[in-house]
């Protein structure tokens, strides 16, 4: 109650809530893309990857959307290209590249700025999101909400079926690598609320959660931006109570739902699977 | 008009210097239907996809229905090989076969109820209309396999590629699977099928590929169908065709 008050009060407690319910939202809508296809490490490099591009935006000062952008394309770029002209698999691929593109943006904001700014990027600081902040991933939000529902047809045929979107004429290369970008916008706009050590737990965790309660891809696709909401919120308001660090709370708040729906998911849950076993077992005696 | 459906002109495809398919030339006319056939590894899938330009050749020219394969694409279904799917993919049957009318779809269109008629049509030529709403991992292997089929009508196509169809699938799926391809022939359509099995291969095609990395034998399955020709393919694989009664 005191932080619904709080939220009516305070307008530094607004713009987190409003920013960190835009974060909940489109890490839970790409987040359903990246575990289908696969990229749970590719989220987790990219995300990591924005760091050097950042740093530089701010040695430059320009807008750090855009170095992070192009840092996170670029490591995107690098991760295929060694895979597809080497024996090296793509996991190990991704492994050599983003760490070292993290550690080359560590080194850079170091040699920068105050060890403070470091931590809020890597952990994020969603009760300082100010108000240019908000609005970037206000706007970000839209652009990848946009664009998921246009291409909605070319990204649901490449996840499921690649080969036969190739087949019919689709560029799927290119379509990789759209995802990509979008995937590097998301964490872009969720360096405030999660930092980019955590944001790989906003898209997996929620997404992962709705892939348990459900058949269909575009219901997953809710019922994750929903989870990520929820999550959003609980997290905020433990961040905010008990002076925890906004970051970790959403995640471990995330966690939590993920748990639940693992125990108590109707068709795909621990429990459920078990009784049913069970009560089969028992027919048969 | 007279257009050959497939018309290949020395193809060679490798994978880092390795060579899977060396040489083929070969050409087919359209209403047959066109069995591939050579042991495990004899570079089957790869001529497919090279055929279909979804990975890169080192050398040779395509055509199909004499136009080059971008230009074809739209004409063309391909059904891929069973393990390359993943069955757990939050997709209904419905949805799955719905995919069949994405490539006459234009950009930013959703499937609407028409698509869904066709799709649930598709479905029900495939016998497979009540399992609609069902996830398809929740189908028996030849359920699946005609579930992909039903997609691959929904598509339209004029020609059709299936990549070892009948792997994992029980007889009464592969009959059905069979008397449909037949009548896509029927209707002047061209299929083309990989098989790795030599069995029913006399009873199912009209023209056999022979390939072992080159192409050993091709024509009517009559001519192919001879012991030295199925050797050579098979080299070392005797056992096997003693088992088949070759
Ligand atoms: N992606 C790949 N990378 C490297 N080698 C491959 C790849 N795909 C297939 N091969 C090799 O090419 C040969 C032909 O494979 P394939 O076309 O799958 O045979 P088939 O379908 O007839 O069983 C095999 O020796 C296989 O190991
Ligand atoms: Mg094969």
């Amino acid at each position: 109650m005191e932080f619904i008050e709080a939220v009516f009060q305070y307008e530094f407690l607004q713009k987190a809530l409003l920013t960190s319910i835009m974060v909940g939202i489109i890490c839970g809508v790409i987040g359903c893309f990246i575990i289908l296809r696969g990229m749970a490490l590719m989220g987790d490099a990219i995300s990591h990857a924005v760091l050097p591009g950042v740093a530089i935006s701010y040695m430059l000062g320009i807008n750090f959307f855009f170095g992070a952008v192009f840092s996170g394309v670029l490591t995107a770029i690098a991760i295929g290209f060694v895979s597809q002209n080497s024996r090296i698999k793509h996991d190990t691929s991704i492994g050599i590249m983003f760490t070292a593109a993290f550690a080359a943006g560590i080194i850079i904001i170091t040699l920068l700025k105050s060890s403070t700014d470091l931590y809020h990027i890597l952990f994020g600081n969603v009760l300082a999101v100010r108000s240019s902040d908000m609005w970037i991933t206000m706007g970000i939000g839209l652009v990848v909400l946009a664009a998921v529902y246009l291409f909605y047809k070319e990204l649901l045929v490449t996840s499921f079926d690649e080969t036969m979107g190739a087949a019919y004429g689709l560029p799927v290369r290119m379509i990789h690598y759209f995802l990509m970008t979008l995937l590097t916008m998301v964490t872009v706009a969720s360096l405030q609320t999660v930092g980019i050590v955590l944001v790989v737990a906003m898209l997996i965790t929620p997404a992962a959660a709705a892939y348990l309660l459900t058949d269909r891809l575009s219901i997953m696709i809710f019922l994750a931006a929903g989870i990520g909401v929820i999550s959003s919120i609980t997290g905020l308001y433990f961040s905010f109570t008990y002076n925890l660090a906004s970051g970790a709370a959403i995640v471990l708040a995330a966690t939590a739902l993920f748990i639940l729906v693992f125990l108590f998911s109707p068709k795909h849950g621990l429990l459920w699977k078990m009784l049913k076993v069970r009560k089969k077992r028992a027919s048969l005696v | 008009m007279h257009h050959p459906a497939i018309s290949i002109k020395d193809l060679h495809v490798s994978y880092y210097g390795n060579e899977a398919v060396k040489g083929i030339s070969l050409s087919v006319q359209p209403g047959n239907l066109i069995g591939i056939i050579g042991p495990n590894g004899a570079g089957k899938s790869t001529f497919l996809k090279a055929v279909l330009n979804l990975i890169p050749k080192d050398k040779g020219t395509i055509h199909l229905f004499g136009s080059s394969i971008q230009e074809a694409r739209r004409k063309i279904a391909y059904v891929p090989q069973r393990n390359d799917i993943d069955w757990d993919f939050p997709i209904t049957v419905l949805d799955a076969v719905l995919l069949g009318t994405y490539p006459n779809l234009k950009l930013f269109r959703r499937p609407g109820k028409k698509e869904k008629i066709w799709a649930l049509e598709c479905l029900d030529r495939v016998g497979m209309k009540d399992f609609s709403k069902r996830q398809i991992g929740e189908l028996s292997g030849g359920q699946q396999q005609r579930v992909f089929l039903a997609r691959a009508l929904a598509q339209k196509a004029d020609m059709f590629f299936l990549d070892e169809p009948f792997v994992g699938v029980d007889v009464s799926s592969e009959e059905t699977i069979v008397k449909i391809l037949k009548e896509l022939c029927w209707h002047g359509k061209t299929v083309v099928v990989v098989h790795h099995d030599l069995s029913k291969a006399e009873e199912y095609f009209d023209q056999l590929i022979l390939l072992n990395k080159e192409l050993v034998d091709f024509g009517p399955v009559s001519e192919v169908f001879r012991t030295e020709t199925i050797a050579k393919a098979y080299q070392g694989q005797f056992a096997f065709m003693k088992e088949i009664g070759v």
